[in-house]
């Protein structure tokens, strides 16, 4: 996986170029003054597990519903496995599974009842293997011993669970997941994320939109970041975690002449107690270490740091990550 | 990068169906909804048991009161013309208002859309659902109001308003028509409810102003000065069921009032048709 659309022909003709999954093209979506979703191109390709990223309120929820047909776009365009949404949801939505801004069943009845009446709601269902499928779905997320209590019952994570086994009733393309780990213990947290790629690695498309970044980090093949509404960089993991620049953090007593030596090679450092750090904007960091060496710079210690998505994500808005609209 | 091609989902027969009886278990599997035919079940064994505690005698209270004691069929009748006024309204109000209002307010909605399940697909469903919890209302009452008739007073030949006499099967088959013109006049008001249960995703205030629009109505229908305009109130021919008691039955106005009443309800569909088809939902 090197490109994100692929620009060049495949070598090989009968393997298809990079098929996409979704894709909007300029999506907007305007409440009153306020543009909840502004210009928005996604493309997220066929296998891919796509992290979609942005601090509460940056319009990730409000895109995953356009997509989904539930909010009307003001403009802008939607395809999804190959139809424009939401004219063809009849026969994209079932093979389409979704968690959106957390679980939402009836409290009255319990987890396996609730299952049942969204199979039974889905004309594309094959009544006869319902109840296979829908103990299934339980087990896959580990709620089989729950299965029989009321949902009024359930924990927070109980309740994602079953959110996720609603979305895992049939075999799916796709599955946009909103926030999937909200209310989970960490054991839970990474069960999710055991789940997202055994689902991955089945062939499923996931989009995942997460607030917390470093979680995302760990399963994402791909990221877009959203940010007041705008999706501000997509590409894969490693393109966009490339374009964070690398900064060397050099360890010595000789801050000032290490400095010194540094602006020499054009770089901008900063220096601290015992160290220096420095983004690498123009020179390898082995030309840098030489130029100390050569300037008689004592080093105790160098190291390259790059920076992760949460860096990363502050270095392209300017903005805190967890910082509300 | 693998990844899975499904082929084109195949739509499965008799979906509406299982739709709509999903939707069906759901509504009569709520205790709420259950205590609510309770209460209506009570109606008529209250009326019975006081009737044969003290005979009435005719001329007071509701229509067909005083008759009870002479056939307990009557009690069917009396039962319903009590209920018209506000416990069937209530009930309905609560069914239809809660509707889809509720559905919005759990956050289930969004579920079912993404299933999918069509908009318009599930407004039919809901409707439906209402017009068969109406229906099982109304049924309740007439039910109740037979058995304990039946066992209080005991069933006879029917007299006629006009003082002819029918036989219990005519008695019987007439209770019916009453059943079927009650539900009808009243889904009129549950299709308002339908409506109203579109507009917000608070239930409570969509049963709230379901419910005031009977009450509304009747307020109207009361008020001598607005004469003019009571015979296009919705609730201005609820009680007109008296009309297939009598020995020739006046089948023009029975369709005029039925007519009137499906009126209520396909103008108030057309707008929940609207409203659903292009709302946003963002609970």
């Amino acid at each position: 996986m090197s490109a994100f659309v692929t620009a060049e022909p495949a070598a090989d003709p009968a393997v298809p170029t990079a098929p996409v999954a979704l894709r909007t093209a300029a999506l907007t979506r305007s409440f009153g003054t306020q543009v909840a979703v502004d210009a928005v191109d996604l493309v997220v390709p066929r296998g891919a597990v796509y992290g979609f990223l942005g601090p509460n309120g940056s319009g990730k929820t409000t895109t995953i519903r356009v997509l989904l047909g539930l909010i009307a776009a003001d403009s802008g365009e939607v395809e999804m496995l190959g139809h424009a949404m939401p004219r063809a949801a009849a026969q994209v939505l079932p093979r389409v599974g979704a968690l959106i801004e957390g679980p939402a069943f009836h409290p009255y009845i319990t987890g396996e009842q609730n299952l049942r009446r969204l199979d039974r709601s889905d004309a594309t269902a094959d009544p006869a293997t319902s109840p296979e499928r829908i103990t299934a779905a339980l087990a896959r997320v580990g709620l089989t011993a729950a299965a029989g209590k009321k949902y009024r019952n359930y924990s927070l994570g109980m309740k994602q669970r079953l959110g996720l086994a609603a979305a895992l009733l049939q075999p799916r393309e796709l599955l946009i997941l909103d926030e999937p780990t909200n209310g989970l213990d960490p054991q839970g947290t990474r069960e999710v994320r055991k789940l997202i790629r055994e689902l991955a690695t089945d062939g499923t498309t996931v989009l995942v939109s997460s607030h917390l970044l470093s979680e995302i980090e760990q399963v994402a093949t791909h990221v877009g970041m959203m940010s007041g509404g705008r999706l501000v960089r997509q590409g894969t993991l490693a393109e966009v975690l490339a374009d964070g620049l690398p900064s060397i953090r050099v360890h010595t007593p000789d801050v000032e002449p290490a400095a010194v030596t540094m602006r020499g090679l054009g770089l901008d450092p900063v220096t601290h107690d015992d160290a220096i750090t420095a983004r690498l904007t123009s020179v390898a960091v082995e030309d840098v270490a030489a130029a100390l060496v050569r300037a008689g710079v004592r080093l105790q210690g160098l190291a390259v740091e790059r920076p992760d998505l949460e860096e990363l994500f502050v270095s392209i808005t300017g903005e805190g990550f967890d910082v509300l609209r | 990068m693998s990844s899975v091609e499904l082929a084109p989902p195949t739509r499965y027969r008799g979906a509406f169906r299982r739709l709509y009886l999903a939707e069906m278990r759901l509504v009569l599997r709520r205790r709420r909804n259950l205590i609510l035919l309770g209460v209506l079940a009570l109606v008529p064994v209250l009326i019975g048991v006081a009737v044969k505690v003290s005979d009435p005698g005719a001329g007071d209270g509701p229509q067909f009161l005083g008759r009870i004691t002479g056939n307990g069929l009557f009690l069917v009748f009396t039962a319903i013309t009590v209920s018209m006024p506000f416990f069937l309204p209530l009930v309905i109000g609560v069914i239809a208002g809660d509707s889809i209002a509720g559905e919005a307010g759990l956050g289930t909605l969004r579920y079912l859309l993404t299933v999918p399940v069509s908009r318009g697909r599930l407004l039919a469903m809901k409707t439906l659902a209402v017009a068969s919890f109406t229906f099982i209302a109304v049924l309740v009452v007439a039910l109740v109001g037979l058995l304990t008739g039946s066992i209080l007073f005991g069933l006879h030949s029917l007299v006629l308003l006009s003082g002819d006499t029918v036989g219990l099967g005519s008695g019987l088959l007439r209770s019916l028509g009453v059943v079927v013109y009650v539900t009808i006049a009243l889904f009129g008001l549950a299709a308002g409810g339908v409506f109203i249960s579109t507009l917000t995703e608070n239930a409570i205030a969509a049963m709230a102003t379901t419910v005031s629009i009977a009450v509304f109505s009747a307020l109207l229908d009361a008020v001598p000065q607005l004469s003019a305009i009571h015979p296009g109130l919705l609730t201005d021919h609820w009680l007109s069921f008296g009309e297939l008691l009598r020995s020739s039955i006046s089948w023009v106005d029975l369709a005029r009032w039925t007519l009137l009443h499906l009126a209520y309800a396909a103008v108030f569909l057309s707008l929940a048709w609207s409203r659903m088809t292009t709302k946003d939902v963002t609970s």
